[in-house]
């Protein structure tokens, strides 16, 4: 064991911060300073940026494009990223459906997707939750019938984030009778947005945003040789895709550099006394809260690197992913309401098209308060989606504690 | 010590109960709260003809000389509705200022309207750099023989884009936070060189941060003697947090409710939410936070109401107990209603919101826990 970068990683870590400073769009990086929402055009640019330099799949095996990075190189370039405010990659895509296709998908579907997905030509949306299948996922109701070539698909799928720049669906569909345990009745399969009989209904999230969508599948015909493996074992796919969406939602090199950015804020943030103690840096309960989150996010960052390490000998993420849900959900949450505490009076104004490209009217309050507030009420969707925490402490009950 | 409500207070629960639960629904609120102005002015003239706007003011200046406990039984009812017309704004914090340092010329000016509905009061005390303390004024007056220059700007002003005449607190004398040199003043909203940014805030309601560049007004309109303010400052500061306490509490109790509806109707895995251990656990624990809210509101409303000047620490004491409350109760409230919780449709979203805003409104809860440490 040896907690330092080697001569290597150092060299590797100087690359990447090279490459960034060199690539990232200058608009992009202002965007993310300056807290406006990126549009749809700005991830896709800089992941294909990414793609040119064949940084785009961190996580795939080489074989099919992906970096072959050590575990220690991932987490430089997660951090590097993260300190200069890079877009993170839309994971529906990347780090969701091609794992899947990759290790479940024949090679006619290999072909097909995964270059589309590397070079970030398609945007990929999951269709699993159902109205009335939430954490029971397993009881999801929406059916896909063999007629000849065709699967036809309908029901309700729910909860799709950003299913409006979609052109792709992967999802979890009933195709066995109704009498087979639930599980082994359901399959993976892959259906093009442009299909008809698909309808999109935006839900508005408490900060106004459309970030996600009803989709109604009303006899949508969908080829059979879109079905991901075997009909019936998708529940078994989707659990090594749901894993790997946990270990994903962690966010620790973010938390990092969300954390880093609140302490220089509070310096620069009065917090309304004179003389010595006059910054909010200077607050004791300010600092104490800091501390404990930014001790608790050191904790967890090697908690990811260990993981991480193990995953790459092999093994598969296992309840750790619980561990870096949980952990880093609470996290981000922690960081979102520091972030409302730090705006104060500024936490309240709500002018919505203030975080949005083109603004043209007065900013109210520092740059750093607005949104503080309408991030913190989005993001309680950290601890519900992916899982809930809930679920995953159900998970290390039973997976771990035997219970 | 009695800690049984009055005939009149109980009246005065169900009137303002009925009125929540009969005639503000919740279509109606979401509907008044997109409107163009925010709130409804046939609202607020039925409120003036039930008396509501008067309850808190002496006798003597027209009122019914309500008490602290009176406060907090309306303030807790209007919690559960969600009240978006500006009862804090106007009754609370104008009307107190100038119950409090008002001459009986203002007051007739002022008060009267006031409390008939018909005129429409802000009051500005916030600014930029003042974080949660009161004393931190920077906007100054410049008291020039019957003239007084204003200029300065005033941070997040409830009810600043309705508001027809604007409370504003002013530096007369001495450094940014002397607590000597504090004077009050109130300025037309439409007088030569006030500029306003009206928003909603995140909570659904409205409010301004405005702007006096050279705005000259007459040396009457300043209200007690120049400099001596900050006493009836910290005064109507500690009131509106006591209301907006109650209103925390009143807030708390319906996300609590509907988030045990909710759990009783929602079914995973073939049973309710409500038969999940975990989550009962819970939904107890917001009870808990709910029944030690209550209490010490409770607390705090009778040692104001006692005049004997412990009122700021135990004002302090349940700003700061009630955020930590109200924190726990919202945020388990969307966790336990799940996707739906986070959605801009449901109700329990909104009382979220409203209850994150009221844990900064008035100081935070960080704000009173060092202000309790401190007195
Ligand atoms: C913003 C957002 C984006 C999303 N994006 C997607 C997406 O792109 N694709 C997709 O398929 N899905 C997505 N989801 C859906 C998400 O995965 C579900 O919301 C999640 O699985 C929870 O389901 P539910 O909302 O129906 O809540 P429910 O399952 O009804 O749960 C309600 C509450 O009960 C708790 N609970 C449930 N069962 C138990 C139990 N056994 N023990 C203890 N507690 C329990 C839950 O933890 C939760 O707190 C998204 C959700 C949100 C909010
Ligand atoms: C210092 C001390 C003094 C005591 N004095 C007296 C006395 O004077 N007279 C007397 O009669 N008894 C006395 N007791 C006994 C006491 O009432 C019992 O310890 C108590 O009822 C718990 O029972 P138990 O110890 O068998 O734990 P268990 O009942 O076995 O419980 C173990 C744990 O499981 C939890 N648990 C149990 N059931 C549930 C459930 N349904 N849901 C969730 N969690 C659950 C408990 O909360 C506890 O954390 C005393 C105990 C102590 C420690």
């Amino acid at each position: 064991m040896n907690i330092d970068f080697s001569a290597e990683e150092l060299a590797f870590q100087g690359e990447v911060s090279a490459f960034l400073a060199a690539e990232l769009p200058s608009d992009i990086r202002d965007k993310a300073a300056n807290n406006i929402e990126l549009t749809k055009e700005n991830f896709v640019s800089w992941q294909k940026i990414l793609a040119k330099k064949g940084w785009a799949a961190t996580n795939w095996p080489v074989e099919f494009g992906g970096t072959g990075w050590t575990p220690t190189q991932k987490y430089i370039f997660d951090n590097e990223c993260a300190k200069v405010g890079a877009p993170e990659a839309i994971a529906f895509g990347l780090k969701m459906v091609a794992p899947v296709i990759y290790t479940y998908g024949n090679d006619e579907q290999k072909q097909r997707f995964l270059p589309d997905i590397l070079a970030s030509n398609v945007w990929w949306c999951q269709g699993y939750s159902e109205p009335n299948a939430g954490s029971d996922l397993a009881s999801l109701k929406t059916t896909a019938v063999r007629d000849g070539d065709d699967f036809v698909v309908n029901g309700t799928k729910t909860w799709t984030t950003l299913g409006q720049h979609a052109d792709w669906i992967f999802c979890l569909v009933r195709t066995g009778a109704a009498e087979v345990k639930n599980q082994n009745a359901i399959s993976f399969l892959l259906i093009d947005m442009k299909t008809p009989g698909i309808t999109l209904s935006p839900i508005y999230l408490l900060d106004g945003s459309p970030e996600v969508n009803e989709v109604h599948f009303d006899n949508v015909r969908v080829p059979a040789k879109n079905l991901i493996g075997e009909e019936g074992k998708g529940w078994t796919y989707a659990k090594v895709l749901l894993t790997h969406e946990r270990t994903n939602i962690a966010g620790v090199a973010k938390s990092k550099k969300r954390l880093q950015d609140l302490k220089e804020k509070a310096m620069q943030t009065s917090d309304g006394l004179s003389g010595a103690n006059a910054m909010l840096s200077d607050n004791f309960a300010w600092q104490q809260k800091i501390a404990e989150l930014e001790i608790e996010l050191l904790a967890l960052e090697y908690t990811e690197l260990k993981t991480l390490a193990d995953v790459s000998t092999g093994q598969a993420p296992g309840p750790e992913s619980s561990i870096l849900k949980i952990k880093g959900t609470e996290i981000q949450q922690s960081i979102d309401m520091l972030n409302v505490e730090l705006a104060g009076y500024y936490a309240l104004p709500f002018v919505r098209d203030q975080f949005v490209d083109g603004f043209e009217g007065v900013a109210i309050g520092p740059d750093q308060a607005a949104g503080s507030a309408p991030t913190y009420f989005n993001n309680r969707k950290a601890t519900i989606y992916g899982g809930s925490n809930e679920i995953q402490t159900n998970i290390i009950c039973k997976a771990v504690l035997g219970l | 010590m009695d800690f049984s409500f009055s005939e009149e207070q109980q009246m005065l629960q169900q009137s303002v109960s009925k009125f929540i639960s009969q005639d503000y629904d919740w279509d109606s609120r979401q509907a008044l709260s997109k409107s163009a102005t925010g709130f409804s002015a046939a609202n607020w003239q039925l409120f003036a003809e039930l008396g509501w706007l008067s309850i808190p003011f002496k006798e003597d200046d027209g009122g019914f000389g309500g008490s602290a406990v009176d406060l907090i039984v309306t303030m807790q009812e209007f919690g559960k509705g969600l009240l978006v017309e500006p009862f804090l704004a106007n009754t609370i914090l104008a009307g107190t200022v100038i119950s409090e340092a008002g001459s009986s010329e203002q007051k007739s000016a002022l008060l009267t309207p006031l409390m008939e509905g018909s005129l429409q009061l802000a009051f500005a005390y916030a600014e930029p750099q003042s974080r949660y303390e009161l004393a931190n004024v920077q906007c100054s007056a410049v008291i020039n023989g019957d003239e007084i220059v204003l200029n300065g700007h005033k941070s997040v002003v409830l009810n600043g884009a309705a508001a027809e005449k604007i409370l504003v607190s002013v530096r007369t004398s001495g450094e940014s936070c002397d607590r000597e040199g504090i004077s009050l003043i109130w300025v037309e909203a439409s007088a030569a060189g006030v500029r306003r940014e009206c928003y909603a805030s995140v909570d659904g309601q409205r409010a301004a941060d405005i702007w006096f560049d050279d705005v000259v007004l007459p040396a009457s309109n300043l209200l007690g003697s120049a400099g001596e303010a900050i006493d009836v400052i910290e005064m109507t500061i500690d009131r509106a947090a006591l209301a907006i306490c109650a209103e925390a509490v009143g807030a708390m109790e319906m996300s609590l409710t509907k988030t045990v509806e909710y759990s009783k109707i929602r079914k995973q895995f073939k049973v309710t939410l409500s038969s999940f251990q975990a989550l009962q656990h819970r939904m107890a624990n917001m009870f808990i936070e709910l029944a030690q809210a209550k209490s010490i509101l409770l607390m705090a409303a009778m040692e104001m109401d006692s005049l004997n000047g412990r009122a700021p620490k135990a004002l302090s004491a349940a700003k700061s107990r009630i955020g930590k409350a109200a924190r726990l109760v919202g945020e388990e409230s969307i966790q336990i209603h799940g996707g739906i919780g986070v959605t801009d449709e449901l109700d329990v979203g909104h009382y979220f919101k409203r209850l994150t805003a009221m844990q900064f409104l008035f100081g935070s809860t960080d704000h009173h826990t060092a202000r309790f440490a401190a007195s």
